[in-house]
């Protein structure tokens, strides 16, 4: 469902990221440069691989953590129309961050690692998923606003310079169509429902619309290495230029949903072409990724519960490919004997 | 809902009673299998886990539509799925035995139940009903495969580590004395039968039991004594379980009864 | 946290009678079976294939990109492998 424009932040000095001037580096410059794609056995700098390891992963974990908060309403989904398209929704987001996990492992890394830096809490995930979904609106509204967001930020990432990112997010793209249909179908059909629901509506906009500006991460005055990113061509789009394109096309879908957005400063700027919006609290954001979100904890305690649960059961597996594997040698060798 | 009921004859009555019996346990089963979402050992299992649902979803949503149509009150599949209370509820009750967050709990009730489905929905392709026929003929293909997936994963965890062997083993024990249930005979079934609409419950045991021989002996199992067998659910007699499973999904509908979703 | 991961396969589909398998992505299984009906249920949930190959990623011995001139480029100019280097006149037909 989406990457996050969380970029390295501010004094990370784990990656990497001056341009060096050898011949490999000018060499691997210019193929970018031609929008030549960069495959895994390829030579590639390491601030590039590391970023890319740190991008591609944040946004497999975003995936897996993001079956949560809507993995919360399966058991009370109103209809069996509805129930089956979240359960669809819901395997697209595993099958996706799947893709990722596996984009990734091209870059030397092991699902097994990322997994751990997940689970301990050294990985990032999309900040939006730390919210509670306390109504079935919710699920309306983190398909209309979140995945609608998710696919300003991914669309783009199709033309990524790393091969089997771009394969990963073409496929992505292409099944997530149906996500932000089915969230504003859930939205359309509340908003002229009953007066409750059309009151769960706007009570879900009203949650969900900053965090869902949030997604695209800090301004780009504050997101220092942006420019790197640019040039490696990991990143097409800058943070606050998709953020304008999401803004721009989403207000006219609250209009048509009569819906009110949750923002006295946002109006329609006829010389910019763009809508004008109000400032996002920063503070939140901040605090949020800091893991100070209103449900951070929630969403890691059970990550790792269903890890820690499933443990005997990834341990059976192997265990018992193993022993196959032994029967059919010694039967081998038995055959050979005779 | 039960006063429309007296419209029905006889045999509209007893082929509405089986058309839920079907469909509750597809309801329910997949109801239980959504539980699992997001907290699958792998995420590899979460998609194959959901892949079993939307099945089981896909199955009940064609026979209560079927069903609200004989029973000609006007309900859809929603209502009479999110509007009937426990005791109206015809599934069997392995199906909406919890999952304890134990996958051992999850694969055995699977497999059990897949066992069983694949014989019915394979008899249901000769059903005199030519709706419930169509039915089973699209059914089938998906049982056909879950039963694969449940198998396999019998045998993995019987046969992998000794603690995976006595959690399966464990599970199995357990959930033994629900299986007899699956093969009861009474009237509704009796008159299935007869009318050539299902197939008698005691003709599936044969096939049944010599899956669940072949599929325990290659995970090193042992096949549980048939003890006393639980029984009920197909009456509307169920254990404490299926109301808390009620609760939580009739839960909208309950609370918003002028509502569309 | 020495939890040791299940094998990586790649995947390839066949996405219908006539065509070649393709290469769709990779995954994680215990053995080969699971690996088939991991593929399955990952990689063709849309319809997107009626043939799946699943393969140990460790199997694959892939060309090295430092080979790619000495593999690769000696094609180029052995142009005498198209048809399009030999003229025949435009009166000659059927060939």
């Amino acid at each position: 469902m989406y990457t996050q424009g969380l970029d390295v932040q501010k004094g990370d000095v784990s990656i990497p990221l001056e341009q060096g001037d050898s011949e490999l580096e000018r060499r691997f410059q210019a193929k970018i440069d031609a929008d030549e794609k960069i495959e895994p056995k390829d030579w590639m700098p390491e601030g590039y691989r590391k970023t890319l390891v740190r991008q591609i992963s944040q946004h497999a974990h975003s995936e897996v953590v993001g079956m949560l908060p809507e993995g919360n309403w399966i058991t009370r989904a109103p209809s069996l129309r509805r129930k089956a398209a979240l359960l669809a929704k819901i395997q697209d987001e595993a099958g996706h961050g799947l893709y990722l996990y596996s984009a990734c492992e091209t870059l030397n890394v092991s699902r097994q690692e990322l997994v751990d830096q997940l689970l301990e809490g050294k990985a990032k995930y999309s900040s939006i998923f730390n919210y509670p979904s306390t109504t079935w609106a919710d699920i309306g509204a983190i398909g209309w606003l979140v995945d609608g967001a998710a696919i300003m930020n991914q669309v783009p990432l199709q033309r990524c310079s790393y091969g089997p990112y771009s394969r990963a997010m073409i496929r992505i793209c292409k099944e997530e169509s149906f996500h932000q249909r089915q969230g504003y179908e859930i939205m359309l059909t509340l908003a002229r429902g009953t007066a409750a629901q059309k009151r769960m509506a706007q009570d879900a906009l009203n949650r969900w619309w900053w965090p869902s500006l949030m997604m695209f991460g800090p301004n780009d005055k504050d997101s220092p290495h942006s420019a790197q990113s640019m040039r490696w061509k990991i990143k097409r789009v800058s943070n606050d230029e998709l953020r304008q394109k999401f803004v721009d096309v989403t207000v006219p879908q609250a209009d048509f949903l009569g819906l009110t957005m949750p923002d006295p400063a946002l109006r329609w700027n006829a010389g910019s072409g763009h809508y004008d919006f109000g400032e996002i609290d920063w503070e939140e954001f901040k605090q949020v990724l800091q893991g100070n979100g209103p449900c951070n904890r929630e969403r890691m305690r059970d990550r790792n519960r269903a890890h820690e649960r499933g443990r005997w059961v990834r341990e059976a597996a192997l265990a018992h490919a193993e022993k196959r594997r032994a029967r059919a040698a010694a039967q081998t060798t038995a055959v050979a004997a005779e | 809902m039960t006063a429309d009921t007296e419209k029905m004859t006889p045999e509209q009555q007893a082929l509405f009673d089986y058309l839920l019996r079907l469909g509750d346990n597809a309801v329910v089963l997949s109801h239980r299998l959504g539980e699992w979402c997001g907290h699958a050992p792998v995420l590899e299992e979460d998609i194959a886990l959901i892949n079993v649902a939307l099945d089981l979803l896909g199955q009940a949503r064609s026979i209560m539509t079927y069903a609200g149509e004989v029973e000609g009150a006007g309900h859809d599949e929603d209502a009479l799925v999110y509007r009937r209370d426990g005791f109206d509820y015809r599934n069997v009750l392995l199906v909406e035995q919890p999952n304890e967050e134990n996958f051992a709990v999850a694969i055995v009730r699977q497999f059990l139940f897949d066992a069983w489905h694949y014989e019915l929905q394979t008899a249901l392709l000769q059903s005199s009903d030519a709706r419930l026929a169509a039915i089973a003929a699209k059914s089938v293909k998906e049982v056909t495969y879950h039963l694969r997936h449940s198998s396999e994963w019998m045998v993995r965890l019987g046969d992998g580590t000794a603690e995976s062997h006595g959690r399966v083993q464990e599970a199995l024990d357990d959930l033994w004395r629900f299986s007899g249930e699956l093969f009861e005979a009474d009237a509704v079934e009796e008159r299935m039968a007869a009318a050539g609409i299902g197939p008698h419950p005691q003709s599936l045991y044969a096939a049944w039991s010599e899956t669940v021989d072949r599929v325990l002996a290659e995970a090193t199992l042992s096949r549980p004594e048939d003890g006393w067998m639980q029984s009920g659910g197909r009456n509307g007699r169920h254990g404490e379980h299926l109301g808390f499973i009620l609760a939580e999904m009739q839960f909208l509908q309950r609370a918003y009864p002028d509502a569309r979703w | 946290m020495s939890e040791r991961d299940w094998p990586l396969w790649e995947v390839f589909i066949r996405a219908k009678a006539g065509l070649a398998h393709k290469h769709a992505g990779s995954l994680h299984a215990a053995d080969a079976q699971m690996a088939l009906e991991n593929a399955r249920d990952v990689y063709t949930r849309r319809g997107e294939g009626v043939s799946l190959w699943v393969v140990p990623s460790t199997a694959i011995t892939a060309s090295d990109p430092e080979d790619k001139e000495a593999f690769f480029e000696p094609t180029g100019d052995k142009i005498y492998r198209h048809p399009t280097f030999y003229e025949i006149p435009e009166d000659v037909k059927n060939i």
